[in-house]
């Protein structure tokens, strides 16, 4: 009996400086948000580097991202991030119905090119409905329409140096003290010559809505949200990222967020 | 290492026993199993903490490929409203009940009330901040599953597996009166596992760890496209999201139990079993009179 209580006593303590020591995990690790601390650096590139090189390995160039039936389009895209632009130069091409529009196509290529929203309409097209998944956990079913990305890439003719596809947007996604600073992003030439990137003018069946991006945003169906830029004005082929914005190959990815967004 | 850890292990009771009289101290975790469990301890909880701020990101579960905005398909909500009075309250709608859940989920930090699901004390950082909370939990998650596999390949070469966790006949035979003993807090001590240690420790390793590895695993669009015959057995994307959550409240109930029976079995022999790896069992005497 005495044996039981002295049992049950430890386990009252025990509770208790477990408890503690929960507790005191509140903000001991707050120092792994610093994106300079050298130790957040440590476990970034480890942990990424883990991902995209095994991922590579293992999804390799050619898989298909999984594709849905019509009856699994069950609500309209859920719009995140900028679902507005007001840039006066977006709103001169919104207020022309994208007339006005035309996607360039340049560094790293042979012959640097533009073309009209008209133009990339009557291209080869591909149709696709995917999940699209966003980096914060929610997932959405919706049907693209767009021109693939590795079309355009043949027509303008990729030089051998070339590594990543950058895209330059029209929306401003920040304004700080030292300018507007508008969205971009970047992909390998793995995932941009991947039968299921396009670039989307079409979704659910209609023209793209502006919420969604119009008039053309990026699919890479294998990643997550944010590396399919909407309100896409140009792509630029690169040998390395560290002159495109603060180096890291997007504005997410220059807060902090994973350059490799396929996990 | 030994390349025959059986027979120097009896030597090694053998000789400590001589020294110790009655209760003699045996020697019952190998390094390797000291090793990963500490790992493990550490892993867990950074994927604990870092795995909520993530959730904070999107504080909803759903059944299915897809997370329902113009339909209801989520099992788990939490969030904040304000009642009818103005004062702000948390919520957390499970399976269509909701319950107020002011100060721990939906609404939390004392004197400076956040709209945050879990409180800043569960999160790392303790701030929103969903691009660290990915870094560390992809991070341990590597950890985790590269431990797990040296474990597996260390447990079978060394015997861990066959000899201490696999189940044996007396096993079912011994359970009811364990569990009995088990209500009681009275604890046998010995070299060997107890069934219900065994049924956990498996439960564990084979199911819960291999578990929580696969649907992280499926909530990847890359490994999607890889595996899709994956995503598509947890029943969609959002259902793995969801099954990953509940095996980490099995996990923190295993903790839990783990933590209780740690304590009420006799916390210093038990923590140098798993940091020295020797463990003083009972006398053999009264051991055999109770079995």
């Amino acid at each position: 009996m005495s044996k039981i209580m002295v049992s049950r006593r430890r386990l009252i303590t025990g509770a208790a400086v477990g408890s503690t020591a929960l507790l005191a995990g509140c903000d001991a690790f707050d120092s792994v948000a610093d994106r300079s601390s050298p130790l957040r650096g440590f476990l970034e590139a480890t942990g990424n580097t883990l991902s995209y090189r095994i991922q590579r390995l293992l999804v390799g160039g050619h898989s298909m991202a999984q594709e849905f039936a019509e009856s699994e389009i069950r609500q309209p895209m859920r719009p995140n991030g900028v679902t507005r632009p007001n840039d006066p130069v977006y709103l001169g091409l919104a207020a022309k119905d994208f007339t006005d529009y035309r996607l360039e196509v340049s560094g790293l290529v042979e012959k640097p090119a533009s073309f009209s929203l008209a133009e990339l309409m009557t291209m080869p097209s591909r149709t696709q409905i995917t999940r699209h998944d966003c980096v914060e956990g929610w997932s959405c079913i919706a049907k693209w329409t767009g021109v693939p990305l590795a079309h355009l890439l043949d027509q303008a003719g990729v030089k051998p140096q070339a590594r990543f596809v950058v895209f330059h947007c029209l929306d401003t996604i920040e304004r700080s003290s030292s300018g507007d600073i508008k969205y971009y992003e970047s992909i390998d030439l793995i995932d941009a010559r991947h039968p299921q990137t396009i670039l989307a003018y079409g979704m659910n069946g209609q023209r793209l809505p502006i919420e969604n991006g119009a008039p053309l945003r990026v699919r890479v169906e294998r990643q997550l949200g944010y590396k399919m830029a909407k309100y896409v004005r140009a792509i630029e082929l690169v040998d390395h990222l560290s002159p495109i914005g603060l180096g890291k190959g997007g504005y997410w990815e220059d807060r902090g967020y994973e350059w490799y967004a396929g996990i | 290492m030994t390349s025959d850890p059986g027979t120097t292990m009896d030597k090694l009771v053998e000789r400590a026993s001589a020294g110790s009289g009655a209760r003699p101290l045996v020697y019952r975790q190998a390094l390797a199993t000291r090793i990963t469990h500490w790992i493990w301890a550490i892993s867990l909880f950074f994927l604990l903490l870092s795995g909520l701020q993530i959730f904070n990101a999107h504080p909803a579960l759903y059944i299915g490929h897809q997370s329902g905005f113009e339909f209801d398909n989520a099992v788990l909500e939490i969030g904040a409203r304000r009642a009818a009075d103005g004062t702000p309250q948390g919520i957390t709608r499970v399976l269509g009940a909701e319950f107020e859940t002011t100060g721990i989920l939906g609404l939390s930090g004392g004197d400076r009330l956040q709209v945050r699901a879990f409180p800043a004390w569960l999160t790392i950082p303790s701030f929103q901040d969903l691009a660290t909370g990915r870094v560390v939990h992809f991070f341990f998650a590597w950890t985790l599953a590269i431990t797990l596999l040296f474990w597996l390949g260390f447990s079978i070469w060394n015997g861990h597996l066959r000899r201490d966790l696999a189940p044996r006949g007396d096993d079912l035979h011994n359970l009811p009166r364990e569990i009995a003993d088990h209500a009681r807090l009275r604890f046998h001590r010995r070299r060997e596992y107890n069934t219900l240690q065994k049924f956990s420790y498996l439960m564990v390793l084979f199911v819960l760890f291999p578990l929580i590895v696969l649907t992280g695993l499926s909530m990847s669009p890359a490994f999607n496209s890889a595996a899709p015959w994956l995503v598509d057995l947890f029943g969609g994307r959002q259902t793995a999201r969801t099954i990953h959550f509940l095996v980490m409240l099995l996990l923190v109930l295993f903790f839990v139990i783990h933590i209780v029976m740690v304590v009420a079995a006799g916390p210093i022999n038990e923590l140098r079993s798993i940091v020295t790896g020797w463990y003083r069992t009972d006398a053999p005497a009264t051991d055999e009179k109770e079995a």
